[in-house]
This record gives structure tokens, C-alpha cells and sequence, in this order.
């Protein structure tokens, strides 16, 4: 085992950084994976890819534990629909063929905020075109759980499989929409902070706006900028396929309210977490095309081309801030626990 | 009122990047007409930071050094200080502090250590959060305040607004412009000129600084934080020490006065005083702490309990803590680069030392930002 | 900690403000500020304090300053001739 690991599990190991990173690769890839024609555990993208004939079945998980469950813009329960589904979708797959949801309920759960969930759910899933199929139920006694986990699995099958490792020097990278949204809602929510503005989180299902782009054509990459943030994402982007990364600053999309908060709080919205966006990687020549083909979606209208992939400064992204340039920290991980 | 005409719209004016082009520009003039290396210092975690998200060293005339001296309020909080914070936390009393506090090594530990123990430990953003808090519990609350003037003069705003009995205030408060003669009466110093920080100043003016640039003939430009500020007071810097003209400019009129803000100064000066003492890695500073005077003698920690430090003493500071330079960093004769540990064992996730536990230390800022690359020539 | 930002004061109890920056809003303390406040005035504000009331004509006042370092530097230098040549351009420009 991995001596750097320690000895006992600590909330960085959640946090979806370099530690999360190391407790998957010491302790389940490792452990557990294996050969498999397609895309196994090893690769730690945003889910696992088996071939079927020939097409490619799509399988991912996540379990929920964000807190508060109710934020301004969402909830568990729309949140456990829409990160399933774009797992799907960052994968290529942007028709679920079904999704399961296994709930973990504490002793005491009020029945009237379950139905809200699932009412949450259910308009999540309807519209990401998706369908709860199957679950399983567990109660605990009072105080063995936090009032609920949620775990949802998704499986689609695909014939065009998207990577997170194939970006090249020259590529651009585009945004589906601003960011931070989600982060900040849910930390001023936590706090209470009084922060009156209208921080409102962005979670929502963006299987659409990738499908417009898969149509679009030249798309070599896609990511979801959860925990982390977008920060955290491209790193992974530019580890993962050996290239620099350079974003102008002035280009990735803001709300003024998260821009705000932002300010208040000294913390960067690029590495908060996102939960209704799509980084997407597209050969230079397509940039434009998808870019248009996404700003007709709803969910794709602030959407913007922020960066380009360099040759150098390979597994780095560099910020040109419009008054000089800075490396982007690769932090440990999500700042705040139980984001998502 | 219309958007051209709201000040905070016109504040955006000093993120114009046409402005700081050109300001960069006249920045490497002056640099030039130098004609040789030269090294300024800045004395404020806030002006790093800000230096270091705009991304401004990229921006800088290679022979210029922008060095970043003590400016950071939780970096200079000596281990002693740390120890009594820590001390009082395991003798039961609940503190409240400001987050980047939590890390800070002690002798053997830090507060986020002793709160892993058992230890109540509150974190908040503000001394008036502390003072709600010991308002809506009956258990003792002892804020651990840290910060300079500007943040000293929010502690003393409450502390003469009438705190709850069960709120006291454990003072790690420090003062700035006694270290800036520390640091230019160093020999090893070759710094020619100062950035004072435009908060404080609007707090003490900017003629305290007057006797201290006659007494060593060293130019002291008041700075904002916005890049054009800190552009334009660089500008302003560098040729004045072109010139060999000391004094004292002002460049952020706009929050800063020569007086300064009499009625904080009123309140920081009714409820502390000033005393000397050590700022990790520097020594002495003479007046350099503030201290609660005696009239509040019934608020202060010190005085109230009976901080048991005797329970670090047998500790001898750890292998790695010998090995790092903090002190050296702060007082800007090193860098973060120029020290073993940085990035390697002392990480903010494994912090050594103090420059890497509070955001506005230097080698945390570096962390973060990615150092001094050298990003000039980057182009995609 | 060191935050300074500032934010437009949208009303006045005692001495508190509740004070909006850039849209979002929180409520500061007037203890230590150097000057009454009233409504529509801009504060500066560091760990819930207000620390200074902004003058309108000081924003102003600070931009000038900025072109006055740019009209300063030295006159031979062909640089700052450049330099001031655009800013007389786009101020010209912007008229």
C-alpha cells in the first residue's frame, strides 16, 4: 500500500483532488482492476466504457451526500439525476438507456422531503429523457447516517466513444457556461451567509448541449467540472493527454453574483464546483461550429471558447489574466466538503 | 444612475488591461533607466496575493525584484503566540479565530491539531461574529486575534462596544510600520524602496511613514490592490529610486489621507497599546504587538486565565522545522524557491512552516499561483 | 483577511449598513468610519468593518493620477511618446 496514504481516511479522500486520486489508485485500482476492452477502472475517467458488438456500453456511478440538500437552484435529488447522466454524456453517451438510485435513509427521514426529492428526480429525469429503472432501499438507525445517501448508476450505449485523454496542441477548449454557480449557492446556503444575491446553482442535466456538439463534429474531449472546479478539470485534461493548457480569463464566463462572492470570500470560482456545465475539447478548425451548435440549447448560451492546448508546459494551464500570466494551482481537491 | 457613472463600475476602470499596458510599459522604461538590478519591497499578504492572481511578475521588467517582506499577519505570529492559543483551547475554553489561524504550527501543534483532540475551535469572519457567538452560548469564547492595524481596529471597535462577559480576547495583534525599520537596518538588505499597504495606510495615513523615509532616504509609495494600483505605485517606485529621491507618495487618494482615519485611530489606541515583541522569523520588533491596556484588562485572555504553556516544554522542535526558512522569507533575504522544503515536504496540505499555512504567505501564495515561472513567452 | 472591497451603503440602522458589493449584500459595521454615511454612499470595508467613506470625485481623481505617471515619464523617451500618443488617441476617440 501506498505509505502516503496513512493510515485512516480523511476528508481530502473525498475531495475529488490529488489525495481522492491516490486512495482510487492505491487502494481500487490496485486492488481491483483489470483487462477490459474498452475503458477500465485504471483510467479513472468519468465512467467505464465496455464494448457491446459494436457500440460501446457506457456504466457510471456517484453517490450523493451534499449538504444542505436543499440549495437555491436544486437538490439531492436533481442533483443525483443530472451528475449520472452527464457522466454518461462526458463519455459520448448522451442517451441513457436507464438509471438505478439506491437510497440510504436515516432513521426518522421526514417522508414529505423524500417525496420532494423524488419530485426533483423525476423532472430531472424527464428532462434528460432518462428513466429510474430499478434501486434499493436501506434504513439506519438514527445517527449512523446523515439523513440520506443517494447512489445513482447510469448505463447508455454509444458508437462513438469521447475520452478525456486525446487532446492536442492547438486544440481549443470551450466552456458550456459560466461557473461557480453551484459551489458559491451551495456555500452561502450552508453558512447562511449573507450574501443576498441571486446565487442560484446551475445543476441540471447537459446531455442535450453535448449532443449538439457530438453533432457539430471535431469534439476530441469532454469533462464535467465538478469538484474541483474547471481548475481541477483541465488539469486532469492536460495531464491526461500531455499538453499545456493556456486560458484567457476574460472569455470563461461569470456571473456577477458569483463574481461577488468571489471577491468577499478570497475564493477562485475556478475551482468551484460546477454541476450543469460541459468542458468540451475540439479540434481548432470545429471550434466556431460547436460553438454555435451548443449556444442553440438553453442550458448553452453563455457558452464560450476559453482556452487552447500547447505543446509545452505539458499537465499545466496557465491563466493569462489580461495583465500578465499565472500557472492555476492544482489544489488538493474541492475546498468544501459536501458539495456534491 | 448609469453604469459609466457608478463608482464601483469606474473602480473596474482599475482593471482596464489598456491602462496596465501601457503602465507596464513605463514600468520597464523606468526599470531600464536604471540600468541595473534593483529590489523594492511590498510589506503586505494582500498585495502579494494580488500580485500573484493577476499574474503581474509575468508582467515585470526582469530586473526588477519585487520582494514580499513580513506582510503576512499569520505568518509573523510567533510560535509562543501560536502555543498560548493552543494551550487555552485544550484547557476547555472555545476560540474563535480567523480560518487561516487554523494551521499554524505551535511547538507541537496547531489549533486545527488540538480541535482533531477535542477542542473547540470556531472559525469566523469577523470579530463581530465572534462576539454574536459568545453572546448565543453561556460557555467562555475567547477570539484569538490576529491581523494588523486595520483588522486590530475592528477588535477594538467591539471591545468598546460592550462585549458579553464570557468574551475575551487573546491579542496577537501586530504593527507594521516598526518592521519596516527592522527590515531596512538589516545589513543584508538591498532593498531601495517601499510599497506601503494602502489599507493600513487608510487607517494611519501615510505621514507615519515620513520620519522612517528621511531617517533612511528611501522612497515609500502608498499602493492599492487593484493591478492598475499596484502598477502605477510600482511605476511611481522605481523612478523615484531612478532619482534617488526619498519621501513619501501617495498613489490611493482615493481610501488613503495623510492623517489617515482619526476616529479608528482614536479607537485602536484607547483599547491597545503597543509593546514590543518577536514576529517569527524576525526577532525583535519594538512596538511592534499590540496589547490590550490595562482599562480592558477584564477582556484580556492573558489575564483572565491561566495560560498553561509549561506543557510544551519538553518538546524540541521537529527534524523538518529546523530545516525551514521562514523567517528568511519574510524578511525577503530568501524566496520560496530557495528553500529545501518548499513543494516538497512543506506543501498547504503538510505546511512547515507558517509561509505556507496562511493565505497570505508567501510561499503559500507561490503554491498556489505557480511561483515565478517564467510565463513571458507563453503564447498559445 | 485583507479584503478592502468596496460596496455602495443601501441603508442605515445605528450603527450598522447594509452595504451592496457588486450585487450582493451584507451588513457592515460604522463604528470605525471616518465619516458619516448615509445611504448611496461607497465604503470601504475590511472584516465586516466599514474603514473609509469613498468620495465619488477621489475614483476620479485616482484615474488621473494613473495618466498623470504615464505624462511624466521622460520626455525624450520614445516610448512614453508612444504611449502618450494612444492615450490622446482614445481619449480623442472616446468623445
Amino acid at each position: 500500500m501506498n505509505p502516503l496514504l496513512g493510515e485512516r481516511v480523511a476528508l481530502k479522500h473525498g475531495a475529488g483532488g490529488r489525495a481522492m486520486r491516490m486512495l482510487i489508485e492505491s487502494i481500487f485500482v490496485e486492488g481491483l482492476a483489470a483487462e477490459v476492452d474498452g475503458v477500465g477502472l485504471a483510467a479513472m475517467d468519468d465512467g467505464a466504457a465496455l464494448r457491446v458488438g459494436e457500440q460501446w456500453l457506457i456504466l457510471t456511478t456517484d453517490s450523493h451526500v451534499v449538504h444542505p440538500r436543499f440549495f437555491p437552484g436544486g437538490d439531492i435529488g436533481r442533483l443525483s439525476i443530472s451528475g449520472t447522466v452527464n457522466d454518461l454524456a462526458m463519455m459520448g453517451a448522451t442517451e441513457p438507456l436507464g438509471l438505478t438510485c439506491a437510497v440510504v435513509l436515516e432513521e426518522g427521514f421526514p417522508f414529505s422531503e423524500l417525496e420532494r426529492i423524488r419530485d426533483s428526480m423525476k423532472a430531472a429525469a424527464a428532462e434528460a429523457g432518462a428513466r429510474v429503472v430499478t434501486g434499493d432501499t436501506k434504513v439506519m438507525r438514527k445517527g449512523e447516517v446523515d439523513g440520506i445517501v443517494l447512489n445513482t448508476t447510469g448505463v447508455a450505449l454509444t458508437g462513438t466513444l469521447v475520452r478525456d485523454c486525446d487532446l492536442r496542441p492547438g486544440d481549443r477548449i470551450i466552456v458550456s457556461g459560466s461557473i461557480g454557480d453551484h459551489g458559491f449557492a451551495v456555500l452561502a446556503a450552508r453558512h447562511g451567509l449573507d450574501l443576498q444575491g441571486d446565487l442560484r446553482s446551475d445543476v441540471a442535466p447537459v446531455n442535450g448541449v453535448v449532443r449538439l456538439a457530438l453533432r457539430a463534429g471535431g469534439v476530441v474531449a469532454l469533462k464535467d467540472p465538478t469538484r474541483g472546479g474547471l481548475a481541477s478539470t483541465l488539469h486532469e485534461l492536460a495531464a491526461k493527454s500531455g499538453v499545456g493548457i493556456l486560458l484567457e480569463e476574460g472569455a470563461i464566463p461569470i456571473h456577477g453574483e458569483v463574481r461577488a462572492a468571489s471577491e468577499l470570500l478570497g475564493i477562485d470560482p475556478l475551482h468551484v464546483a460546477n454541476e450543469g456545465k460541459a468542458v468540451i475539447g475540439v479540434r481548432p478548425e470545429s471550434a466556431e461550429k460547436v460553438l454555435g451548435a451548443i449556444r442553440e440549447h438553453p442550458l448553452g448560451r453563455e457558452s464560450a471558447i476559453v482556452g487552447t492546448c500547447l505543446d509545452d508546459w505539458k499537465g499545466k494551464v496557465i491563466l493569462d489574466t489580461g495583465f500578465g500570466k499565472r500557472l492555476v494551482a492544482e489544489i488538493e481537491g474541492e475546498p468544501m466538503p459536501r458539495i456534491c | 444612475m448609469q453604469p459609466g457613472n457608478d463608482p464601483r463600475v469606474r473602480e473596474l476602470k482599475f482593471r482596464d488591461p489598456e491602462r496596465a499596458r501601457r503602465l507596464t510599459a513605463a514600468l520597464r522604461q523606468a526599470a531600464e533607466d536604471i540600468g541595473r538590478p534593483a529590489s523594492v519591497m511590498h510589506v503586505c499578504g494582500s498585495h502579494e496575493q494580488a500580485i500573484a492572481r493577476f499574474g503581474l511578475r509575468a508582467a515585470f521588467p526582469t530586473s526588477l525584484n519585487v520582494i514580499m517582506g513580513p506582510g503576512c499577519p499569520v505568518c509573523i505570529t510567533d510560535v509562543p503566540e501560536v502555543d498560548e492559543g493552543v494551550a487555552l483551547a485544550l484547557q476547555g475554553v472555545r476560540i474563535a479565530t480567523y480560518g487561516d489561524m487554523l494551521k499554524v504550527p505551535g511547538t507541537v501543534k496547531s489549533l486545527a491539531s488540538a480541535q482533531a483532540e477535542g477542542a473547540r475551535i470556531d472559525i469566523v469572519y469577523s470579530v463581530a461574529q465572534a462576539v454574536q457567538l459568545a453572546r448565543s452560548v453561556s460557555e467562555e469564547v475567547c477570539f484569538f486575534a490576529t491581523g494588523f492595524e486595520t483588522t486590530a481596529v475592528a477588535t477594538a471597535a467591539e471591545i468598546l462596544a460592550g462585549p458579553p462577559e464570557n468574551f475575551s480576547v487573546l491579542s496577537a495583534h501586530k504593527y507594521i510600520p516598526p518592521v519596516m525599520e527592522i527590515v531596512a537596518e538589516m545589513p543584508e538588505n538591498k532593498v531601495e524602496g517601499f510599497l506601503a499597504a494602502g489599507h493600513a495606510a487608510s487607517i494611519t495615513g501615510w505621514g507615519v511613514f515620513e520620519p522612517f523615509a528621511a531617517r533612511h532616504g528611501l522612497p515609500v509609495v502608498v499602493a492599492g490592490f487593484e493591478p492598475l494600483d499596484i502598477l502605477a505605485a510600482l511605476v511611481k517606485l522605481v523612478e523615484l529610486v531612478r532619482d534617488g529621491s526619498p519621501g513619501v507618495v501617495n498613489m490611493f487618494p482615493r481610501c488613503v489621507t495623510k492623517e489617515g482615519n482619526l476616529p479608528a485611530q482614536e479607537t485602536l489606541w484607547k483599547v491597545f497599546r503597543p509593546l514590543g515583541g518577536r514576529w517569527r522569523g524576525i526577532a525583535h520588533v519594538p512596538n511592534g504587538n499590540l496589547r490590550l491596556r490595562d482599562e480592558f484588562a477584564h477582556l484580556d485572555a492573558r489575564r483572565r486565565f491561566r495560560i498553561d504553556l509549561a506543557r510544551f516544554w519538553d518538546y524540541a522542535p521537529a527534524g523538518l522545522a529546523q530545516q525551514c526558512i521562514c523567517g528568511d522569507i519574510m524578511a525577503g533575504i530568501n524566496s520560496p524557491t530557495g528553500c529545501a522544503l518548499y513543494g516538497k515536504q512543506c506543501t498547504p496540505e503538510n505546511p512547515v512552516g507558517a509561509c505556507m499555512v496562511s493565505t497570505e504567505g508567501t510561499c503559500r501564495i507561490w503554491h498556489q499561483y505557480g511561483g515565478v515561472p517564467n510565463l513571458r513567452e507563453v503564447k498559445a | 483577511m485583507c479584503l478592502g472591497v468596496p460596496g455602495k451603503v443601501l441603508s442605515v440602522a445605528g450603527m450598522s449598513a447594509e452595504v451592496d458589493f457588486f450585487g450582493v449584500r451584507r451588513q457592515v459595521r460604522l463604528d470605525i468610519v471616518d465619516a458619516p454615511v448615509a445611504p448611496g454612499d461607497y465604503v470601504l470595508n475590511h472584516v465586516g468593518f466599514a474603514i473609509h467613506r469613498i468620495p465619488e470625485e477621489e475614483i476620479g481623481e485616482t484615474l488621473a493620477l494613473f495618466d498623470t505617471i504615464l505624462r511624466e515619464a521622460q520626455p525624450q523617451d520614445l516610448m512614453a511618446a508612444d504611449v502618450r500618443g494612444e492615450i490622446e488617441a482614445t481619449d480623442a476617440a472616446r468623445k
